[in-house]
């Protein structure tokens, strides 16, 4: 273990802690307008950290909250495109021979597709809710994941150990949950990394052309969007968010490039 | 050559299909329809406008008689914007995203191929991981941030470049939106190219083309460069979607009347056959650039067209 993922890996666990801890802290909540106290700018008289809305809400708050939404919808986007990628990567790897072509040929062409215009078709088409979202967002991820997972079984189903499995009886599906699946544990973990931050930019991106998360709610998407508007007279409504939501991405890129390295030495890009 | 185009082609079909069939369906799975939001309509005018659309057919003919005018480059009226067709609407707007995607794909291929030869060439050096440092961060940082703090910046702080695109001709409002929106490809591109350059310049013909005195500037030209830039030119495809993507936001920040907005716009009023006609049209272009750079890929390396 690098020093680089210990430090990538406290840094944003620290910021996870604080995001969860801050707003519980503050005085303020992330949804309580105060006409009195619009666009201001940070300052620690009066708990406004991060300053002030356009509605006067307290942006502490609402940033921290923006963080909560953000990392939530990324860890359960990429759970779901964990599953789906490793059932169909792990199948399509270990059934091998025309099934595997089949599969992984579909899997080529929906590489082809501007996936993220389908999750906005998605978005219009059906109420905006949570749950769409996390499908949505995860469902677009999980070809990588697939295509990898594969590769591993392809390779592990050759291997003595399973060979041996298949001997004593064992059946398909045991050998592939119980024989494969473990010993694909690394590589899954190191792809999940690398898919948080896809996660995280789908959602932002669709928060910000306010598709995502809807008001009062936030996320670091919207919050950027409300800067934008906002940016010549109070600058720090779109430096605050973009700020957070820019080291948290880089921090993750960071993290899943040394696993990848740590895990493998082929590197590469 | 043209054999192998032809294969390509006719395997694009069943794909542009799929997108077809999907978009379509997902549209008319939703719940309510595209008359819902407005005023409560006495039953008869409504069923006037849904005849009007055809909406009163059942689901496998409009999806039929969809289809056939998606072949004939006809996607219906636009629910939203009641005297223009989706067709008419695309034909208007894209030429602006055009322009900018265009130019944006340009200028992350040439910045993103030079910084990424020249750390190859410095590999392990300061400048080297400077310039590594700085891709990672390239790619981290979505165009939706970039664009806004470099408006910030350019614009609004230095009054260098003007923010917005109405009432500002010249080039001078092109620059942020297409610098935004290559940003992110340089870097990536940066990283491709150094991975791909140190391994060939390790390889064998390089070190026999300096032994026999090249020096490095004609090593990398007449040499390196092409081997060095089939990944680049695989990422292409990847390339294209994501500047299509950034377009929608870019368009958006800058107020650009392209086809990024339209669409954004078209999904916020939930104008269905505006965003299907987008959805399709999008997907049929990045299909087709992904075949071209196929056929690019073939030219550079012959090898690919015998498999």
């Amino acid at each position: 273990m690098s020093r680089g993922i210990k430090v990538c890996g406290g840094i944003l666990l620290g910021i996870v802690v604080v995001a969860l801890l801050g707003p519980m802290l503050s005085p303020h909540s992330y949804d309580q307008v105060n006409f009195d106290a619009q666009l201001m700018a940070p300052t620690t008289s009066d708990g406004h950290l991060f300053g002030t809305d356009d509605l006067g809400r307290d942006l502490f708050v609402r940033s921290m909250l923006g963080v909560q939404v953000t990392i939530l919808v990324a860890v359960v986007a990429s759970i779901v495109s964990l599953v789906i990628g490793v059932v169909y990567g792990a199948i399509a790897g270990y059934a091998g021979g025309r099934v595997d072509a089949l599969m992984m040929r579909f899997v080529d062409t929906l590489y082809a597709l501007p996936f993220i215009f389908f999750v906005i078709l998605l978005m219009v088409a059906f109420e905006r809710n949570f749950l769409l979202i996390f499908v949505a967002i995860g469902a677009i991820n999980w070809l990588d994941m697939a295509r990898i997972v594969r590769g591993q079984t392809l390779s592990l189903r050759e291997r003595e150990f399973v060979e041996a499995a298949r001997l004593m009886g064992a059946s398909p599906a045991r050998v592939l949950f119980r024989h494969i699946a473990p010993n694909l544990v690394g590589v899954v973990v190191v792809y999940v990394t690398l898919t948080i931050p896809q996660a995280i930019l789908v959602e932002s991106f669709l928060s910000f052309l306010g598709l995502g998360i809807q008001e009062p709610q936030t996320s670091l998407g919207s919050l950027v969007y409300a800067g934008v508007a906002q940016m010549e007279g109070a600058s720090h409504m779109l430096l605050i968010p973009a700020t957070l939501l820019a080291t948290i991405l880089l921090l993750f890129n960071f993290l899943g490039d040394a696993l990848r390295d740590a895990f493998d030495a082929r590197g590469g890009v | 050559m043209l054999l192998y185009a032809l294969k390509r082609l006719l395997g694009a079909i069943p794909t542009l299909l799929l997108v077809i069939t999907l978009a379509f369906l997902m549209v008319h799975a939703a719940p309510g329809g595209p008359f819902d939001d407005e005023r409560v309509l006495p039953p008869e005018t409504r069923a006037a406008l849904e005849a009007a659309y055809n909406l009163d057919q059942p689901l496998h003919r409009q999806f039929l008689n969809y289809l056939a005018g998606v072949v004939t480059g006809d996607l219906g009226p636009s629910y939203h914007y009641r005297d223009y067709s989706v067709a008419e609407l695309i034909g208007n707007a894209f030429p602006v995203s055009l322009q900018l995607g265009s130019m944006a794909i340009l200028l992350a291929v040439l910045a993103g191929v030079a910084a990424g030869t020249y750390a190859a060439l410095h590999r392990n050096t300061l400048l080297d991981r400077i310039v590594m440092g700085l891709a990672l961060t390239g790619i981290s940082i979505p165009v939706f941030v970039i664009a806004p703090v470099l408006v910030l910046l350019f614009a609004v702080k230095l009054q260098w470049l003007p923010a917005g695109w109405s009432g500002n001709d010249g080039a001078g409002r092109l620059i942020l939106p297409v610098v935004s929106l290559a940003l992110p490809q340089i870097a990536y591109i940066a990283r491709l190219t150094r991975a791909s350059m140190i391994d060939v310049l390790s390889s064998d013909f390089i070190r026999t083309a300096r032994a026999q005195g090249l020096g490095t500037r004609a090593v990398i030209r007449y040499h390196a460069l092409q081997p060095a830039m089939l990944p680049v030119l695989s990422y292409m495809g990847p390339a294209i979607a994501a500047i299509l993507t950034g377009s929608v936001v870019v368009e958006e920040i800058f107020g650009i009347p392209g086809l990024g907005r339209f669409f954004v716009n078209g999904a916020l009023n939930r104008d269905y056959t505006l965003v299907l006609g987008i959805v399709i049209f999008y997907a049929a272009l990045v299909v087709l650039l992904n075949l071209l750079v196929d056929l690019l890929y073939g030219v550079i390396d012959p090898r690919i067209r015998r498999r």
